[in-house]
């Protein structure tokens, strides 16, 4: 085990592509594209961490090393510095077992030791301890359990609860994210709607077209997606029932039908509709009612609505100044919007954080098309990202992490950038290209 | 050293039994993946568009040849960055057209309007309608009928080139005139 484990260290980024295409080869179905890891850049003042290779006694799947997933997962965020595992000093698997000044010596100030265990009803379960070695003090003590095959979330809530204890933020490490794969060359282009961990592992496949997909939308209980299909040659929009494939077709109307953006209430959707004219406005469609309020009503392009966390306003791209700029707008029939974004010459696909303090945007930043973020308390903008086509911008639901796609070279990829602009990873499609990412909600 | 290799030989040995399972399941083309995915062939809604043997079913898949004499046989208008201005060939291409629809009335085409990859795709969706209104409203003024036009923007979406150059996006900011048939198919 430990001669194994040196080469997992060692070779982390072999590890992710490992764990990824063993997640595959299980029991779903796999999408095309799968997703490679690499971190991108560095991290600021981590906090040091050992955390021991978990005990795995009957073999949770003999690839499952979920000390591995958490390490990856608390790395990623970019607050935290594990301690390779070649350092430590001992490889304990309970809170008592460890000697704490051994790994105070060793630079870790905590500690996360764990075991898995078979239970009565098949399932396993991920016992773990979090120890801070500066007081000896146990900081956490729990069990998350999973059936054989599906452990990776049981890892991953494990490094929420650490992520939690030590920064007092909650952690997204369970979460899922949807994105858009395409493959072939245009114009014999191919295209997947994908679910998969916030990490990228455990991708499948929710729908496949002939046709471009875009514009994915997780509902605010993470059960549903809308989305824009050109399946039947004309833009329309549809939410679907991630787990059965259920799908309704929301809006056909004439023209353009697009941007759909679930109100935090799940009652309604925010959409673009072009009509005949071909006259991009914004609209509120209540799902139940199948209402329709008009929002914006002005020739210029108005699209891409995005609902304030109290789902009373709405941020909205628009180009009525002549180019595309941010706007805010009441959730009304009537209202009159407030421009917000004033620092260049096109800001568009406004995204808000959770906490309703920033928002993210695509911006032309000397010529490069880059993520920012606008602190919506005092206006100042941070550049976020360094590529020539980045775009697609979502918050993880802590708020602390943006994922947006990214083009390197000829292939079209996701990454994360933690909102301190510090910490990077890019997960890229091994052929054909993933785009428009869109990070889901905390599920319970 | 030697560990390493033999490390990227295991991952390149599992990648290639996952390219060899992928490229088995390649040519099924309305893929549900069992319970938890639909296909874009649901139901009653859309046409066949994962089905490659569906024909005039519902939606718009009824796209004929058309007229190809002369100036008919263009059948893509380019546009400057950033603009849905009609210049140049353009011009004539569109003119030919209008005074086929004119001269035809039972004609019908489908306007497809597209951009280069740059920016925001809905909002790349919006510019993409405005070219395809734009080659519209010259049809209508040059005779042809408001029931001879659809329009559909793909934005970025559907690119005529791959590419990440302006060799590439020029060929991209377009408007396509697809000629559908005359009589709506009927559904069997």
């Amino acid at each position: 085990m430990d001669m194994k484990a040196r080469d997992f260290l060692r070779l982390r980024r072999v590890l992710c592509t490992a764990a990824i295409v063993g997640g595959l080869l299980g029991a779903n179905p796999p999408a095309r594209a799968e997703l490679q890891i690499e971190i991108t850049s560095g991290v600021r003042d981590p906090v040091p961490i050992a955390i021991v290779p978990f005990a795995h006694p009957e073999a949770a799947g003999s690839d499952f090393d979920a000390a591995g997933i958490v390490q990856h997962d608390l790395e990623g965020s970019g607050r935290f510095r594990a301690l390779p595992r070649e350092r430590m000093p001992a490889t304990p698997t309970r809170a008592e077992e460890v000697a704490s000044p051994s790994w105070k010596a060793v630079g870790s100030d905590y500690v996360v030791v764990g075991r898995t265990v078979k239970l009565d009803n098949g399932n396993i379960g991920v016992d773990f301890e979090l120890v801070n070695t500066l007081t000896g003090a146990k900081l956490a003590a729990q069990r998350f359990t999973g059936a054989p095959g599906a452990m990776r979330n049981a890892a991953h809530r494990v490094s929420d609860v650490i992520y939690q204890k030590i920064l007092g933020v909650r952690g997204a490490f369970a979460t899922r994210i949807a994105y858009v794969a395409a493959d072939g060359e245009p114009p014999a282009q191919h295209f997947q709607l994908i679910v998969a961990d916030a990490d990228g592992a455990n991708q499948h496949m929710v729908l496949e077209s002939r046709f471009p997909l875009m514009s994915p939308a997780w509902s605010p209980d993470g059960q549903w997606l809308a989305y824009v299909s050109f399946e039947t040659k004309h833009a329309a929009i549809y939410v679907q029932l991630v787990r059965s494939g259920e799908r309704k077709q929301v809006s056909a109307r004439a023209g353009v039908n697009g941007a759909p953006a679930w109100s935090p209430d799940g009652r309604k959707l925010a959409l673009t509709l072009g009509g005949s004219s071909g006259n991009p406005n914004i609209y509120i469609l209540d799902l139940a009612t199948q209402d329709l309020t008009p929002i914006t009503d002005d020739p210029a392009i108005d699209t891409e609505p995005e609902w304030a966390p109290d789902g009373k306003s709405l941020y909205f791209t628009s180009d009525r100044a002549g180019s595309p700029q941010i706007y805010q707008i009441g959730a009304h029939a009537g209202a009159r919007p407030k421009r917000l974004t004033f620092g260049g010459n096109y800001s568009a696909r406004p995204r808000v954080s959770p906490d309703g303090s920033q928002l993210a945007m695509v911006t032309l930043d000397n010529g490069e098309y880059r993520i920012a973020v606008q602190d919506l308390g005092n206006g100042t903008v941070r550049m976020l990202s360094h590529g020539h086509l980045d775009e697609s911008p979502s918050f993880a639901p802590n708020g602390a992490t943006l994922i947006y796609s990214e083009r390197e070279g000829s292939h079209g990829s996701l990454a994360t950038v933690s909102t301190d602009g510090l910490t990077g990873l890019r997960l890229k499609a091994s052929q054909g290209e993933v785009r428009e990412p869109a990070w889901g909600p905390f599920t319970p | 050293m030697s560990e390493k290799v033999s490390m990227h030989r295991m991952i390149a040995v599992l990648l290639l039994a996952l390219a060899c399972a992928l490229t088995a399941c390649k040519s099924n083309p309305s893929k549900p993946a069992g319970a938890e995915a639909g296909t874009a062939n649901a139901g009653a809604e859309g046409s066949g568009a994962t089905n490659p043997n569906a024909s005039g079913s519902g939606g718009g898949d009824d796209e004929i040849a058309g007229p190809q004499a002369g100036l008919l046989a263009k059948r893509t208008v380019y546009f400057e960055f950033d603009s849905s201005e009609i210049k140049g060939d353009g011009t004539d291409i569109v003119a030919a057209h209008a005074k086929y629809l004119a001269s035809n009335a039972g004609a019908r085409v489908r306007l497809e309007g597209h951009t280069d990859e740059r920016g925001s795709r809905e909002y790349n969706i919006g510019l993409g309608e405005r070219r395809a209104q734009a080659v519209r409203r010259a049809l209508l003024l040059q005779g042809a009928a408001d029931a001879q036009i659809s329009t559909v923007s793909y934005g970025e979406e559907r690119p005529a080139a791959a590419g990440h150059d302006e060799t590439a996006w020029a060929k991209n900011r377009r408007v396509e005139i697809v000629y559908l048939g005359t009589a709506p198919a009927t559904k069997p």
